[in-house]
């Protein structure tokens, strides 16, 4: 009895299960660490940068820029991480790959916008004294040296680019609603009353267009509701710098939500349905405004770009058709007129492989020469003295001198860690007035949302 | 198997004066384990990409792990303050609602009898009908959520057919993805997901033997008659089945609703899979949207347990 292949001890189902069981724990962490410090190669420099639609602008500069600082540094080579995403989920997924050490970039293109809460979450490394002795910082505009400071002092990035917002206008659309061709707004009744014209008029046009709604993300918060709430009492602002607090129960932040509420309810902008759609940006450069359907658009001053010859919507005639006018204050009190103003920079890491090597290839990125051409075919305000100095940058477009003026009064947005939520909870309380809400129960969701984001500690009333 | 039972026949006798090992259990043992070697690739995978993910969103789940700000530096446990603070969010009951009426008018009722009347239909029909339709409603199923999402889109927008449609036979142009976006989603959730509910029931149609049927029409049972005393009994597995799978395929339906509405306007189409991605990525609190990810799956949990109730006992085992 007994044969031999029966009685020998043999692995059962159970001892199975525990060595498959044992296995697999240990198999995948022993992959994961394996994987540590991949990345960590001296010679590549990996940089980040958003690329979404059919735009290339930005790859052309940064491939450029990287062929020049590769015949300069033949042992280097760059490696350009192109992260294809629309605004908001650029920034989700550039802050997944910052944090970890395996997958992080060598340097980040970041919205000033965004820039404050990866300072706060260790995401970013400060970069005073390679910035500070960069043969070109003493040329950057002081408003962006501030925004891209942090609460500790500390340089965080080196700013590139900026923007500003105006109303841009149809003159024939304006002209047929029997308005000047120079027209200037004075208070946002101003605004209403020339949009109430157009609607009145034989025109066919859509009055006025600002951007709603959460589907229109952070334009609709900073070129839609700030545009408004920084022309009311400052105490009404969305944070006080001094007291290091956000601001609730402002009249101002119900004023602006009225101002939204009466363009809808009296049918001085496009349909509701148009307003929610994600992409009614294209509509309007590309069909709206060049074919005489749309009047006033608060709108930044890169749109023109859109109808340059090489774009996708070549409308040479612009500079004689399109208007500009600032954007007046609620009552004509205070500057009188508002912008804001945001903008890129380029910013290093925390987990980056060789901070000085990172920062000898920012350098070849935003040289005069590299900056001017990336001004141009981008379409934006330079914050640099020297940039703004060269001749090719003062004619590349019509507008230029105009927005480049106008950023000398510019606010900034308080791009704490907390304002991405803040201006979240800025579009909800938008879209709750566009689809029927009123605007104090609009203002008063918010202000909760507010204290729920920040805490009630570091809210304060308006006025307080 | 087999091979087992004449080992065991052919013991000698001396195994009634001490215990046997029981041989014919080990050699099953020893081939299942020897079966299951070619198995651990599979269970590794399983192993280090679906159990890991979700032993860590559980643990995210009573964190407060931050994507940007302060949180993502420095994450610490909370306890059960996420799932408290859900529970006191009105946007979150909003989503549930939302879930709930979603799930029951595009799943139970639209897939489900839609899918059933559709499996009825083309049961009797020719052979040409039957191909066409089943080409037509499983062109919809395997089309990417996305792209469904944009036809749909198109076909609800202002200018679209839907509009094209109506305004030709004198009614008033609609623009549902704003005035009732949880219908339109709904809608185009039971146009897309049919196919799948007219399959399964196809599938149990043709097994019902057809002499069920001619004893019960020779008892005299109109059509109605038979398919409620012959039909849906027999259904009533194939149906739980359908019934949960719908359910739980539409609990997280994510890129349709977010291709077509975001969400909005004003969270009035904010299912629970879209709340979560406004907490997780929009707002960057990762472990509050881990822990209503928990809380959408309990509901799945929960509706499962209920459809397993429906099954008939000899169905369960």
């Amino acid at each position: 009895m007994a044969p031999g292949p029966f009685s020998r001890p043999s692995l059962d189902r159970r001892s199975f299960l525990r060595l498959s069981a044992g296995v697999a724990t240990v198999v995948p962490l022993a992959a994961l660490a394996g994987c540590a410090g991949a990345n960590a190669d001296p010679g590549v420099i990996r940089i980040a940068f958003q690329q979404f639609g059919s735009g290339t602008v930005k790859e052309q500069w940064i491939t450029d820029a990287a062929a020049e600082f590769s015949a300069e540094n033949p042992e280097l080579t760059v490696e350009l991480v192109p992260i294809v995403a629309s605004e908001g989920d650029y920034f989700t997924k550039n802050e997944l790959l910052m944090s970890s050490p395996r997958t992080s970039p060598d340097l980040v293109y970041e919205d000033s916008f965004i820039l404050l809460s990866d300072v706060g979450a260790g995401y970013l490394r400060p970069m005073t004294e390679l910035a500070t002795g960069y043969e070109h910082w003493g040329d950057v505009a002081d408003a962006s040296k501030v925004a891209v400071t942090g609460e500790d002092g500390e340089i965080y990035g080196m700013p590139i680019t900026t923007d500003t917002r105006a109303i841009w206008f149809h003159r024939g659309v304006l002209e047929e609603a029997g308005l000047p061709g120079d027209w200037q707004p004075s208070t946002w009744e101003d605004i209403l009353d020339a949009a109430r014209a157009i609607r009145d008029s034989d025109s066919d046009a859509t009055p006025f267009f600002m951007f709603c709604g959460t589907p229109q993300g952070e334009k609709a918060s900073m070129q839609g509701f700030e545009m408004l709430l920084y022309g009311t009492s400052a105490e009404g602002w969305l944070y006080d710098r001094e007291t290091r607090k956000w601001i609730i129960g402002s009249t101002g932040f119900i004023d602006s939500l009225t101002f939204v509420r009466t363009i809808f309810e009296e049918d001085l902008t496009l349909p509701l349905a148009q307003h929610l759609d994600p992409n009614i940006s294209e509509t309007i450069y590309n069909t709206l405004l060049p074919e005489k359907k749309l009047g006033m658009l608060i709108d930044g001053s890169w749109i023109s770009r859109t109808w340059a010859e090489s774009a996708a919507r070549p409308w040479p005639e612009w500079p004689d058709v399109m208007g500009l006018a600032d954007m007046p204050t609620q009552d004509g009190g205070g500057n009188g007129t508002v912008t804001l103003a945001g903008g890129w920079g380029l910013s290093i890491p925390e987990y980056v492989t060789d901070k000085e090597i990172a920062f000898r290839f920012l350098e070849t990125l935003v040289s005069t020469e590299n900056l001017v051409d990336y001004a141009i075919a981008d379409n934006h305000i330079t914050v640099r003295d020297d940039v703004a100095a060269d001749e090719r940058y003062q004619g590349y477009s019509p507008a230029v001198d105009y927005f480049t003026r106008i950023l000398k009064t510019a606010y900034y947005r308080p791009a704490l860690p907390a304002y991405p939520q803040v201006s979240s909870a800025i579009q909800v309380a938008m879209e709750a007035v566009m689809t029927g809400d009123s605007p104090e129960s609009a203002a008063a969701a918010y202000d909760a949302t507010v204290i729920d984001i920040v805490g009630r500690e570091s809210v304060q009333e308006a006025g307080a | 198997m087999s091979t087992s039972a004449p080992v065991a026949e052919h013991d000698p006798p001396s195994s009634a004066t001490r215990p046997t090992p029981p041989r014919r259990g080990r050699l099953g043992n020893r081939l299942t384990a020897g079966r299951a070697v070619p198995m651990v690739p599979a269970f590794l995978l399983l192993a280090g990409f679906m159990l890991g993910p979700i032993v860590y969103s559980v643990y995210l789940a009573f964190t407060d792990k931050a994507i940007r700000g302060e949180g993502a530096e420095q994450t610490e446990f909370v306890g059960f303050s996420n799932f408290t603070d859900a529970f006191a969010d009105a946007d979150f009951w909003n989503s549930v609602v939302l879930t709930v009426i979603f799930t029951v008018i595009s799943a139970l009722l639209g897939q489900n009898i839609m899918g059933m009347l559709l499996a009825l239909l083309i049961e009797r029909a020719h052979r040409v009908i039957t191909f066409t339709v089943t080409a037509i409603v499983i062109a919809a199923w395997i089309l990417p959520e996305v792209v469904a999402g944009y036809l749909l889109y198109t076909f609800f927008s202002p200018d679209g057919s839907l509009n094209a449609i109506i305004t030709a036979i004198g009614l008033p142009p609609q623009q549902l993805l704003f005035s009732a976006p949880i219908f339109a989603v709904s809608f185009a959730n039971i146009w897309r997901g049919t196919a799948f509910s007219m399959l399964v029931y196809s599938a149990a149609l043709s097994s019902v033997p057809s002499d069920v049927y001619e004893s019960a029409a020779l008892d005299g049972a109109g059509p109605l008659r038979r398919f409620t005393s012959v039909t849906l009994p027999l259904l009533r597995p194939a149906i739980a089945t359908n019934l949960m799978l719908t359910t739980l395929q539409t609990l997280s339906v994510f890129g349709l609703i977010f291709i077509m509405t975001g969400g909005g306007p004003a969270r009035q189409s904010q299912t629970l899979p879209l709340y979560t991605y406004e907490q997780a990525f929009s707002y960057g609190q990762l472990g509050y949207g881990t822990a209503v990810a928990l809380l959408l799956l309990l509901i799945g949990a929960v509706a499962s347990m209920a459809y397993l109730r429906l099954l008939p006992e000899e169905d369960k085992r």
